[in-house]
């Protein structure tokens, strides 16, 4: 299934992420963050983890990620996507 | 043992992750208040992440969800319930017939992701002049019920009068909640004492919650949770009493004597249990540490 | 006679600055500082290049000097402290020459040893006549306590003080002599008054700051030391603050009566020493404008210099007699070694300061810090630079535990009272285990080969390199 609106979750509190999701024909995952070095490979698996367990095969997804751990990344996530009206 | 219960805002991931070094003996993941309604979704979700990844070692976890009245709390139940939390607090309980409601759909989601039936328990938070008047109602409205707990804020404001730090004008409700809850065999917990920075004020007031009869006593600041656990556990002097009068029950079973006295005074059954009670707690606050040695 | 000049091109003219020459300066006006960019962009302007700076701190305030590096006029930098922004400059590969660091004792020591030679120190003076006699306790650039540039003052060949309260001579309560000023300049202002010295300095209302003062005090408490003629230092950090708080609180009840308060002073030290909790402070910098007031009201409040405060090359020093410290941490290793130079990026954002003075000095030597920052554990394997050697750490104080160095056959008891105390005491490797359990495990950062920087030692000695970051 599709993102068909946009929406946001998050803030740019330290430890937490913020999130938008956007349509898009494709999957896009965009990630800036403060420990990009050390995880942006486990952030990226996250997002893709939860975005597969919604169902949601294209969109694109920005975080702006302050320091989060992985629930917090997760729950956010989840939060935009079913904000954006993609839940099943 | 649940001497303090500290709020923690439901939508902020860094008290989240520390809840559980804070000292209080529970923490009430608050997603009422502390969460705006256009957040209510985003702290349900980090809530019930936070529930299932984090450990909060040595901790109670109560959630305290929306009221009834809102289109909130049933999401909020479908979210945390499967998690398990020790208790849920359900907000601006004024009659017995509020707890059923929320007992009922717990039931409902207890059943849905088998789990056994009450694993849950309810502390109704009462914050309404309703809710004091029927407080021995809500207290024995359901077998989930394990105490109540008095909101002193909402309640002045429902009661037309302002919230001092004396506290005279919930006087009334602090006695009516402890006899009622007594009444019905449950916990009593007090209203936090809202001035953060005034130390000496918080343990006057958990000195007198103690004095009322309360069980403990909840709190809005991390700062307050030393103070409250230390006003409401046992002095030495009471630990020493407790596990004397336990002794001379030993002695005067061995001998068997029916009648025994303590320095003069007949132990009678109140005291036998108010003597178990604090070897109860001493065990739960010095025990952890003991077993280590 | 007057020193005085008219302006900062005719003091560098006048002291004969050449190309290739050490010119220094001190960092009491912090993130407010004029001073090094004015006389930079001077020497830039009358064409001179090649010259190495020699600051005790480098502030963001200093980015201009990132220009001057890459145009020549200069090549070289020496402190004890960076901030982010030069150090993120330094650590992409600006500079040839690599950043020398030092510590507050390390480098007036290196400066009287003759290891480290000034040809021309500026002096930034909120308060100065034109002989040349001035302090930091006046004017409207007040500053308080001007310890850093003592040494400056007196082992530099030629010393200009800059000012923007010029008053008659001669100056009453002057902190450095005319004896070693050759000349003397007036500006309108040396400074910012809100980057010098910040209001106030408040304790972090933050829980898990809270958290940690409270076990943090619970240790100094339990270890003994908190008794008649204790000595202490802490910084300026949130939770640093809420303990000393804490330990007067400890104190007052007690009815303890210390010896002295030391460090980058604070309000809350003012108060120990107004409360009886101390007979002195010894103040190398004032971090706050209470501070400021105290240290020119009180004579209990005494100014001292960097090498009196935590120097080599003194008969003694003043962090030797030092009972407990409390000190902050990016990271800490699992031999307790600590960086306080580099963030977790291996970015330089910091530096030792007094951090490995006060370490080796101290009885007992305290790492307070979260156990998690930003979803960074603390503790790692190794540190990306080593700031102050783990023989000198003795506790790391987390909101999760309290880890106890006993690595190098010391801290037995200490580990065994503050068990008995019930505090949380856990092994190093377990704080990372900790951390790792709720944050991951993250990836090590890449360096390149390229030195940026050397980390020298109190002693002089090398004690680690930072490398350029990928």
């Amino acid at each position: 299934m599709k993102i068909n609106t946009s929406a946001v979750a998050g803030t740019l509190e330290s430890s937490d992420v913020y999130v938008k999701v956007e349509p898009c024909e494709t999957l896009e995952i965009e990630i800036e963050s403060v420990v990009y070095n050390q995880f942006a490979e486990q952030i990226e698996a996250t997002i893709k983890a939860v975005l597969a367990e919604l169902g949601v095969e294209s969109g694109k997804v920005s975080v702006n990620d302050k320091g989060a751990i992985d629930c917090v990344i997760q729950a956010r996530v989840e939060t935009a996507v079913k904000r954006a009206g993609g839940e099943k | 043992m649940r001497r303090s219960m500290l709020f923690i805002p439901g939508n902020t991931p860094n008290l989240l992750m520390n809840g559980d070094v804070l000292g209080s003996d529970s923490i009430i993941l608050d997603l009422e208040d502390a969460v705006s309604p256009a957040e209510k979704d985003a702290a349900r979700i980090l809530v019930r992440n936070a529930l299932k990844h984090l450990h909060y070692k040595g901790c109670e976890i109560i959630v305290r969800i929306n009221p009834i009245e809102t289109d909130f709390w049933q999401k909020d139940l479908d979210e945390v319930i499967p998690l398990c939390p020790g208790m849920i607090m359900p907000t601006k309980v004024s009659c017995a017939n509020d707890v059923k409601v929320v007992s009922d759909y717990i039931a409902e989601v207890e059943a849905r992701h088998g789990i056994e039936k009450n694993t849950v328990k309810l502390i109704p938070l009462i914050e309404t002049a309703m809710g004091v008047e029927n407080a021995f109602n809500i207290a024995s409205a359901d077998e989930r019920v394990a105490a109540i707990f008095l909101g002193g804020e909402d309640l002045t404001a429902d009661l037309r009068c302002k919230r001092t730090k004396e506290g005279n004008e919930i006087f009334y409700a602090r006695c009516r909640m402890v006899n009622a809850a007594r009444a019905a065999g449950v916990d009593v917990y007090d209203t936090p004492f809202t001035d953060v920075d005034d130390i000496d004020g918080l343990y006057k007031d958990a000195q007198f919650a103690k004095s009322l009869g309360f069980t403990g006593k909840a709190s809005i600041s991390p700062r307050h949770v030393e103070g409250i656990n230390e006003v409401f556990s046992p002095t030495q002097a009471d630990i020493d009493y407790a596990h004397e009068v336990m002794e001379t029950i030993r002695i005067a079973k061995e001998q068997g004597k029916g009648v025994v006295s303590l320095r003069g005074k007949m132990i009678d059954a109140p005291i036998v249990t108010r003597a178990m009670q604090v070897i109860e707690m001493e065990k739960a606050i010095f025990g952890g540490v003991e077993d280590d040695e | 006679m007057s020193k005085l000049v008219n302006s900062i091109k005719e003091a560098v003219q006048k002291v004969g600055l050449k190309d290739g020459m050490t010119i220094s300066f001190h960092h009491h006006m912090r993130n407010g500082d004029f001073v090094l960019n004015m006389v930079l962009e001077a020497i830039a302007e009358l064409g001179y290049k090649d010259l190495t700076v020699n600051a005790s701190s480098v502030f963001d305030v200093h980015e201009p000097i990132i220009g001057h590096v890459k145009n020549g006029v200069v090549t070289g930098i020496e402190c004890n402290y960076m901030g982010g922004k030069v150090g993120k400059a330094i650590c992409e590969g600006l500079m040839e020459k690599p950043v020398i660091f030092r510590t507050h004792g390390g480098r007036p020591s290196d400066m009287e040893k003759g290891t480290s030679h000034i040809d021309v120190a500026f002096i930034a003076a909120p308060t100065a006549d034109d002989m040349g006699n001035c302090t930091g306790k006046y004017g409207k650039s007040a500053c308080g306590s001007m310890g850093y540039a003592f040494a400056d003052a007196m082992n530099a060949d030629k010393v200009v003080v800059i000012t923007d309260n010029l008053v008659p001579h001669p100056l009453v309560d002057f902190s450095i002599s005319e004896i070693y000023v050759d000349y003397v300049v007036e500006v309108d202002q040396i400074g910012n008054p809100a980057g010098i010295v910040s209001g106030t300095t408040k304790i972090t209302r933050d829980p898990v700051g809270l958290k940690m003062a409270d076990y943090a005090a619970k240790v100094i408490e339990a270890s003994g030391l908190l008794k008649d003629g204790f000595s202490f230092q802490t910084g300026a950090g949130g939770a640093t603050l809420a303990t000393a708080k804490y330990v007067q609180d400890i104190m007052l009840a007690k009815g303890i009566k210390g010896s002295y308060g030391m460090g980058g002073i604070t309000k809350y030290m003012v108060e120990m020493l107004n409360n009886g909790c101390f007979q002195a402070l010894l103040d190398v910098q004032c971090f706050d404008l209470d501070a400021v007031q105290s240290i020119r009201e009180n004579p209990k409040h005494m100014e001292v210099t960097a090498t009196h405060y935590a120097g080599v090359s003194g008969k003694s020093a003043a962090v030797d007699n030092l009972d407990v410290v409390l000190l902050g941490a990016t990271q800490v290793d699992l031999d307790f070694g600590v960086n306080v130079h580099t963030d977790s990026n291996g970015y330089i954002m910091g530096g030792s300061g007094g951090h490995s003075d006060t370490a080796a000095g101290a009885k007992l030597t305290m790492i307070i810090a979260p156990l998690i920052r930003a979803r960074l554990p603390l503790v790692v394997e190794k540190c990306l630079c080593t700031s102050t050697p783990g023989s000198t750490v003795d506790v790391v104080v987390t909101q999760r535990g309290i880890a106890v160095n006993t690595k190098y056959g010391k801290n037995q008891e200490l580990k065994e009272a503050l068990k008995k105390a019930k505090l949380p005491v856990v092994e190093i490797e377990d704080l990372k285990r900790m951390a790792e359990e709720i944050a991951g495990t993250p990836k090590p950062v890449q360096l390149t080969d390229k030195v940026v920087a050397h980390v020298m030692y109190r002693d002089g000695t090398l004690l680690d390199t930072i490398k350029a970051v990928k």
